[in-house]
């Protein structure tokens, strides 16, 4: 049995409804867990004042400088007492999942012997960072928590200015736009840097996120500094019988409002029986047709990634989406593994060695233009980079004959 | 003294191990998809095999109780692989049709709703709040458990014009991150400053370079060096208050909540969208913030209504255009509206394109 149970009128009223409540949960671990009594005692006192009061510390692992959420309570009483003392440690441990967030069950109930021999027992599945979240711990606990957790073959994710957890889509494993094997490629960039998430000492945050296709599941290039995204170059496969059986049971008019006419580029026609045409050079890879026709449209076999670089929530310019630096890139043999590796590589330099002080990707490019970036990870310019080239005229440009000298050796070498 | 433990630097774990035995036999070789009903996904491999995903909502912040009771579904109704979406729902892999049913049936009854797929409002994504983060203006599980009591039936079906993603944020940094629709903590007041603390508590130079808008300055009070706020200049982001403390951003009272439309991260159609304010000065009111709760179910009313086949919100308002949004929400258009931020001017209509 566990110490009384505060009383938590406010947090009782998200009992009801019908999704899952978490106070139900937080109660039934409160039972016999003094860390979740006082765990609720403090939300209350939360949800009553409509302020936080957890702060932050140093709390970590042996061996690893992050990957620990450090927590403390600022709710003391006069003597400087924690008002709730069972909860004045509440720690996180960031854990990566499996890429692309596969589990047996065995490994989950072991997860949950582990977190109930030395946590709260209350694990999120997942947080915004792509991290099973093992919330509540006491700092003496953390260590041991994690050595079991480690012996399981699951290492801390990243946390604070490092290399942070990955996220990859189901992809492959489950989906038929999958034009990447993403788990690889997330697994390459992200183990290939272990050192930068373990032992944080990089400007701020660098994100990695591999979606299999333009449809970005993983939100890479909202959220991520180096965002992968499956697309393909050649044409996109039409079953023409798989159209015409779509649109005897969909009808014509369905067709043109919600396929062709949604074309972004105007790359599909409808012929008159019943087939489709492909622009294949207009089409953009924004996958609407395949989305909604996915028996009768395929990517393509050429497959591979485009890039886009610098994505990143408000603090401090603003949100930023990334931007291509490489529009395509085959992603089939080892040495294509090895050379994005090189480029996240280059990539991480770069930022390490010019971004300011708490500076994302993103707003370093937007502070030194995206040609310096360029140039200092050794890419070459190309218009698939661009919306739109240039409006003003304020830009130095006596290097013109030679920077045009260089597009035409390149193109005279593709 | 034995040396320390030395960490196994493993880095992100192989998921072949862990993955269905149909997701691993098909890798990279699935033809199609449909979808049954809400909740189900069947994949159709090339090699003619079928799985069954079945999809539930949970409550992210699960007890061992709850996850060791899914554990149970997982083994006596599925086969004993699952995944988590980034929205925390949770998949259960099937490879016979006849267990779709009996699996659903046993979620319903245990509490987990079965849906979230194709065109329907999904688990909100969101973030960690007064039950974990040191900085946040509101919760995070709280509001989502309220939301989505509210928006339970719009989970379970597939009624809306394209699939709708909701996130919230507590701080104004916004780790939930672009949505249909998104709910945000904006603060309307500085940060209240302790001057007694600040010279211990916070790194000056850093609080002063991580000000948007540079209106943060060395200043001393009452003899201790300590940081001042060009109220005038501030636009109440709370950018300061992480590597300051002292500089409290948070309020009950001030600190609000506003919402935005029109985020969408899939490039299919239109590029990539951030969401844009549409709605602001909404209470802080825990535990369900009603008042938010009212403004969401009126916008996706109005869209459900309004919106044709596969338009996610922000496809929607680009067709009808902003005044009709205004007109058709009855929502207020203000000032505030009106971008100023840097590169702002490009959200102004430079045209003769005007709807009427």
């Amino acid at each position: 049995m566990a110490k009384k149970m505060h009383d938590t009128p406010m947090l009782d009223q998200l009992e009801s409804g019908p999704w899952p409540s978490f106070v139900t949960g937080l109660k039934r671990l409160a039972k016999d867990n003094d860390m979740m009594v006082d765990l609720m005692g403090q939300l209350e006192t939360s949800y009553r004042t409509r302020k936080g009061y957890w702060k932050g510390g140093t709390v970590g692992v042996v061996g690893y400088g992050g990957g620990v959420i450090p927590r403390f309570t600022e709710l003391h009483d006069e003597n400087k007492k924690p008002l709730f003392p069972a909860a004045s440690e509440f720690h996180t441990l960031r854990i990566m999942p499996p890429a692309g967030m596969h589990y047996d069950t065995a490994t989950l109930r072991k997860f949950c012997d582990i977190w109930e021999k030395y946590g709260s027992g209350l694990i999120a599945f997942h947080g915004q960072s792509g991290d099973i979240m093992f919330q509540g711990c006491t700092t003496d606990n953390v260590q041991p928590a994690f050595d079991e957790l480690n012996e399981m073959g699951f290492d801390l994710g990243g946390a604070g200015p490092a290399v942070r957890t990955g996220m990859s889509c189901v992809g492959a494993a489950r989906c038929e736009q999958s034009c990447a094997n993403e788990q690889k490629i997330h697994r390459t960039l992200v183990n290939a840097f272990l050192d930068d998430m373990h032992r944080p000492a990089l400007p701020y945050k660098m994100k990695f996120k591999v979606s299999g296709c333009a449809n970005d599941c993983m939100n890479s290039i909202h959220r991520a500094d180096f965002s992968v995204i499956g697309t393909w170059r050649d044409e996109m496969k039409i079953d023409q019988n798989e159209v015409k059986t779509f649109i005897a049971d969909k009808g014509r008019k369905y067709v043109v409002d919600n396929v062709i006419s949604r074309c972004p580029t105007n790359a599909l026609s409808l012929n008159d029986d019943d087939t489709l045409d492909v622009d294949n050079k207009g089409c953009v890879r924004c996958m609407h047709c395949l989305n909604v026709m996915n028996k009768a449209l395929s990517p393509g076999d050429d497959k591979g990634v485009s890039i886009l670089i610098g994505g990143k929530r408000t603090l401090k310019i603003g949100d930023l989406m990334g931007t291509v630096i490489v529009p395509f890139m085959k992603m089939e043999s080892d040495e294509d593994y090895e050379k994005i590796e090189a480029l996240a590589g280059e990539v991480i330099d770069f930022f390490a060695e010019n971004a300011l002080e708490h500076e994302r990707t993103g707003e370093m490019i937007e502070r030194i233009g995206l040609v310096n970036f360029l140039e200092g990870i050794g890419l070459d310019v190309e218009p698939n980079m661009i919306a739109s080239p240039r409006s003003n005229s304020y830009v130095r440009m006596d290097g013109w004959d030679e920077e045009a000298q260089k597009w035409f050796e390149r193109k005279a070498q593709a | 003294m034995s040396a320390p433990r030395m960490p196994i630097e493993s880095g992100v774990p192989d998921p072949f191990p862990f993955m269905h035995p149909l997701l691993k036999k098909n890798f990279g070789e699935w033809s199609y998809h449909d979808r049954p009903r809400p909740g189900v996904l069947r994949h159709v491999a090339k090699s003619g095999d079928q799985v069954w995903t079945v999809r539930a909502g949970t409550q992210r912040q699960m007890d061992l109780y709850t996850i060791r009771n899914l554990c149970d579904i997982a083994d006596e109704l599925a086969e004993g692989h699952v995944r988590f979406t980034m929205r925390s729902n949770i998949e259960f892999m099937l490879s016979e049709e006849s267990k779709v049913q009996p699996l659903i049936d046993k979620l319903q009854a245990e509490g987990f709703p079965v849906g979230g797929t194709g065109p329907s409002v999904a688990m909100i994504s969101h973030t960690q709040g007064w039950l974990h983060c040191d900085i946040p203006g509101t919760d995070a599980s709280g509001v989502v458990k309220a939301l989505m009591d509210e928006l339970h039936d719009e989970f379970i079906k597939e009624d809306m014009p394209n699939r709708v993603h909701i996130t919230t944020s507590c701080c104004q940094i916004n780790c939930g991150g672009q949505g249909d629709i998104a709910i945000n903590i904006q603060h309307t007041k500085p940060p209240k400053i302790n001057h007694d603390l600040v010279a211990n508590a916070c790194e000056r130079p850093t609080v002063v370079a991580r000000c948007p808008v540079a209106a943060i300055r060395p200043a001393m009070v009452n003899g201790k060096p300590t940081l001042e706020v060009d109220e005038k200049k501030c636009i109440c982001c709370g950018a300061c208050f992480p590597p300051c403390p002292p500089m409290q951003i948070n309020d009950p009272e001030h600190s609000k909540l506003a919402i935005w439309v029109g985020g969408k991260h899939s490039n299919a159609r239109s590029k990539p969208m951030f969401h844009k304010l549409v709605a602001a000065g909404i209470p802080n009111n825990p535990p369900r913030w009603p008042e938010a709760a009212e403004v969401v179910k009126n916008i996706l009313a109005v869209y459900k209504e309004d919106a044709k086949d596969w338009e996610r919100m922000g496809d929607w308002v680009e067709r009808i255009g902003w005044p009709q949004f205004f007109e058709k929400t009855g929502l207020p258009f203000t000032k505030y509206h009106i971008d100023n931020w840097r590169g702002g001017r490009a959200n102004l209509n430079a045209s003769a394109h005007i709807r009427f």
